[in-house]
């Protein structure tokens, strides 16, 4: 079994040496096919960072009335913090809202000498709530209402900006449900031109699998070649990939972090290249050996 | 050895390519089946070698029903025939030690038990000097001695070539028939599928005549006439 295994490997790099113009030819294909696959992928991460950080900005404010209890705040932040479509409740007291006030104004001499003639504090306390999912704001917005007397309420931010939240909430859903079909599109793309490279090189091959069958040779001598020519297709290939995207992902990430300071592009590839190259390989590997066996097939009936 | 029972092959929307044929070939025979082009030869071998079903009949050799055999069992069963061809089906990627070395790879032999069986079949052949070559830097004859050198090297129980001098000079054609004849005196079976007259009348040994598919002769010693 060893030397038969050895025997494959040989055959498989003799192939793959002699038959330079194809090789190449096919191994071109597949690295296209591949840089799509990971532009995909990466696409896919930043799309994601940047559709999170658009939701994350969204969120409800209730400002409260300044004579409200604080136990009667931190009761309904409780409240809310207990309803399942609820992500996350901030609570921002009378004196948290003054100190934000004041070094987000500490430009502005006339806003600061303003605060300084004023003897109380006119902020309201607030709770910030974010939702889980923003089409849920909605559902939010009424418990919310259930739960809170309008007398304790100065004012509800939903309701000014419901258009904007809702318009919004439907741009991510719909932009995550595009971007999943255009990645199942593509990847399927992708896999059928590797798929359809590899057969035409096989087809090529046709006249001496024949040969191949009349000299006596099993399958396992035939397909094992072809196999180890898709391994080493994928190895080469996945690694070409990488090193093809690396100086790119280096130059663009100052520019990507400029549009969604969230993402760090060359942070999140270098963390991310083992599993990177692993999905390549998987997937030039699969690629190679699934379309090599389909192509032989039909050559060894006879 | 070989028994062909009744053998008959009809393609799709064509007359029949053979019709009822019965022959039985014994072991260390000589056998050529001559005829002119489309009276069954190739056939004849590609049923055979089981590159071909019959479509009646039954092709016997040795133990193996040819015709009932599974795609997975022939390569057993190829490794007791070797076949040469006209065109010689060299594996072009691969050079001619390693041609003749595949054959005996696949039939699992040890590396140096191959190195020694090649080098003496290259010699036999008179090749030698030529192992390292690929097929496109060797002309016809050598291909055709390096198809043969193949066919002999796993020492199979017979030799099957179909039209193996029709791209020959008659130098080459004359080597080549030499060669097959040497085979035989060794101990194989050679079956000899041919048009040419003066191959055949050279050899003196068995000769059946097709003629549209049908075995129209069958004799020791015979010759071939296209009268």
């Amino acid at each position: 079994m060893a030397t038969a295994l050895y025997r494959l490997i040989k055959y498989g790099f003799q192939t793959f040496w002699r038959q330079r113009l194809l090789t190449v030819a096919t191994m071109v294909v597949i690295l296209l096919a591949l840089l799509v696959f990971q532009g995909l992928i990466i696409s896919g991460v930043v799309g994601t960072t940047a559709l999170n950080a658009i939701q994350d900005k969204i969120d409800i404010s209730v400002y409260f009335k300044l004579n409200t209890p604080e136990d009667e705040i931190l009761r309904i932040k409780r409240e809310l913090e207990g309803a399942e479509e609820v992500k996350a409740v901030e609570y921002v007291s009378r004196d948290d809202a003054y100190e934000r006030f004041q070094a987000r104004h500490s430009d502005d001499e006339t806003i600061t000498q303003a605060l300084e003639e004023l003897e109380e504090n006119p902020l309201s306390a607030s709770l910030n709530i974010k939702a889980k999912n923003p089409e849920e704001y909605a559902s939010v917005a009424s418990f919310l209402e259930s739960i809170v007397s309008d007398e304790l309420v100065e004012n509800i931010t939903y309701n000014q900006n419901q258009a904007v939240i809702d318009r919004l909430g439907a741009i991510i859903r719909v932009s995550r449900q595009v971007g999943v079909l255009i990645a199942v599109f593509l990847t399927v793309v992708a896999v059928l031109v590797s798929f359809n490279t590899i057969l035409l090189g096989i087809y090529s091959n046709r006249d001496e699998i024949a040969i191949m069958r009349l000299v006596g040779a099993s399958n396992l001598y035939i397909r094992g070649p072809f196999v180890v020519m898709g391994i080493i297709y994928g190895v080469i290939t996945s690694l070409l990939s990488v090193l093809l995207t690396v100086p790119i992902i280096f130059l663009s990430s100052p520019y990507v972090g400029l549009f969604i300071p969230e993402m760090d592009l060359a942070g999140y590839y270098m963390d991310h290249l083992l599993a990177l190259i692993s999905y390549q390989l998987a997937f030039g590997v699969g690629v190679g050996i699934i379309s090599s066996f389909i192509a032989i097939r039909r050559y060894l009936k006879t | 050895m070989i028994n062909f029972q009744n053998v008959s092959k009809q393609y799709k929307h064509s007359d029949p390519a053979l019709s009822d044929v019965t022959f039985k070939i014994n072991p260390k025979e000589f056998v050529s089946i001559v005829g002119r082009s489309g009276a069954g030869k190739s056939t004849l071998v590609k049923l055979l070698i089981a590159e071909e079903k019959p479509s009646k009949g039954r092709v016997i050799f040795g133990h193996y029903d040819v015709g009932k055999m599974k795609s997975t069992e022939l390569p057993k069963l190829r490794r007791h025939i070797g076949v040469v061809f006209q065109d010689f089906r060299l594996l072009p990627t691969k050079s001619a030690y390693e041609n003749i070395a595949f054959a005996l790879e696949v039939a699992g032999r040890k590396h140096n038990e191959i190195d020694d069986l090649v080098c003496e079949v290259l010699d036999l052949v008179g090749l030698s000097g030529k192992g390292e070559n690929f097929p496109n830097e060797l002309s016809g004859g050598e291909k055709q001695r390096i198809a043969i050198a193949r066919a002999m090297v796993n020492r199979p129980d017979v030799i099957v070539a179909d039209e193996p001098t029709g791209n020959l000079d008659p130098m080459n054609t004359l080597e080549v028939v030499n060669l097959l004849t040497q085979i035989n005196e060794l101990g194989t079976t050679v079956i000899l599928a041919t048009h040419n007259q003066e191959v055949v009348n050279q050899l003196s040994k068995r000769v059946i005549v097709l003629e549209n598919g049908r075995i129209v002769r069958d004799e020791e010693g015979g010759r071939y006439s296209l009268t």
